[in-house]
């Protein structure tokens, strides 16, 4: 359901400014979310001030640095720290990226961070994601077939590999989905552009042969017809993806299977 | 997994007064709102036509009232609204074949959607002043 602002509990109150690094010249201000379950507190947001020359050029390399040396209890998920795990998928600057391959110098003035929006906080940047994930098992991501298996592998034309490209390299980062307000407000049955691409991605594989079926779970006014080509989801891809364009294709699958 | 009573705790973390507006989202909502607003223009189109058919003196009230300076205003705002839903359905049209997805296509249709309503907002009420 739409509703423009947020909860009483989870309106932001203006949190701790931390010291400037001693010695620095080249200070950036980091703008970064607070929230702990355990003080009872509404979230907040803290300043932190980094000294660039002594960091590296990512956000994620800012948090990280505060981390080990301003404030210990600050939280977020990282990994790979090169755009394939998905994991500090989080609103940069008023937009949603990986910090690991967002440039600090992308970003003018304070450096605003922020939770992936409209998602429940289980601690500072992480938002809980049981939701997006318990979408994507829906739409049952993995070949389906009826015909006996093959003694070697499911063969393929390079032509129908071909369609899978934008689409396999998908990493479920939902990025794409917490920027789509018609998720924000219909999430809990809307699917949303990161499971919707990945649909897609099974719908059109050639191997597969549950396309029907596929079709049948997705007709719907919510799971998919929610899609109203705002593109949020295709602006803020960190991996250059169209979610908006795969819902399209989903869209006129359903129109070209009844004429 | 957390228990329930910690999870209905759980704030909400920030959505529209932090996300940064691509054009395309401004396009989006000014859909929905012209879409919204062309209801009550439609009304002033029936107001209109049955002042039209109750006879000249209703008909010549109705015609004071939208030749007034604040009636003027609302009509042209109305033309808007008409001109930027009408636009920004051809938009959709295009969309529904699977065209138009591209990072340029989709901003630069979002642009002419709003350059092209203004356009044709002034060229209609230019003519229509003119030809009055």
């Amino acid at each position: 359901m739409v509703q423009l602002t947020l909860p009483k509990n989870s309106k932001i109150t203006e949190g701790k400014v931390w010291d400037r690094p001693a010695g620095a010249n080249n200070v950036r201000e980091f703008r970064v979310y607070r929230w702990s379950p355990d003080d009872g507190k509404n979230p907040h947001v803290d300043t932190y001030y980094v000294d660039l020359d002594d960091c590296g050029p990512m956000v994620l390399d800012a948090l990280i640095k505060i981390k080990n040396e301003i404030d210990p209890t600050l939280t977020f998920r990282r990994s790979c720290r090169e755009g394939i795990c998905g994991s500090c998928a989080m609103n940069i600057d008023g937009s949603n990226t990986l910090a690991c391959t967002k440039g600090i110098d992308e970003v003018k003035g304070p450096v605003a961070i922020y939770p992936l929006p409209h998602m429940e906080v289980v601690k500072d940047l992480v938002p809980d994601l049981s939701n997006f994930y318990a979408q994507h098992r829906s739409i049952e991501p993995w070949l389906k077939t009826v015909t006996p298996e093959p003694q070697k592998e499911w063969l393929q034309s390079h032509a129908d590999r071909e369609k899978l490209d934008g689409l396999y390299e998908c990493i479920l980062c939902a990025c794409c989905s917490t920027s789509c307000p018609s998720y924000w407000w219909n999430g809990d049955r809307y699917l949303g552009p990161a499971v919707l691409l990945q649909a897609y991605r099974w719908l059109i594989d050639s191997r597969d042969e549950a396309t029907g079926e596929r079709l049948d779970n997705l007709e719907d006014p919510f799971r998919l017809y929610r899609c109203h080509t705002i593109m949020n989801c295709a602006q803020t891809c960190p991996k250059g993806l169209n979610p908006a364009k795969a819902i399209a294709e989903i869209k006129k699958m359903m129109v070209e299977r009844r004429v | 997994m957390s228990n329930a009573e910690a999870k209905s705790s759980r704030p909400l973390s920030p959505h529209l007064q932090v996300y940064r507006w691509p054009i395309t989202m401004t396009v989006s909502i000014l859909q929905r709102v012209t879409g919204g607003a062309l209801y009550f223009g439609t009304l002033l189109i029936a107001w209109w036509a049955i002042a039209a058919a109750a006879g000249p003196g209703p008909f010549s009230y109705v015609s004071w009232v939208f030749g007034s300076w604040i009636g003027l205003l609302v009509l042209f705002g109305y033309t808007w609204a008409l001109m930027q839903h009408l636009l920004g359905g051809i938009r959709h049209f295009v969309w529904d074949f699977g065209a138009g997805f591209s990072k340029p296509a989709r901003d630069n249709l979002a642009w002419a959607n709003i350059i092209g309503s203004c356009a044709l907002t002034i060229l209609i009420w230019v003519v229509a002043l003119a030809i009055r």
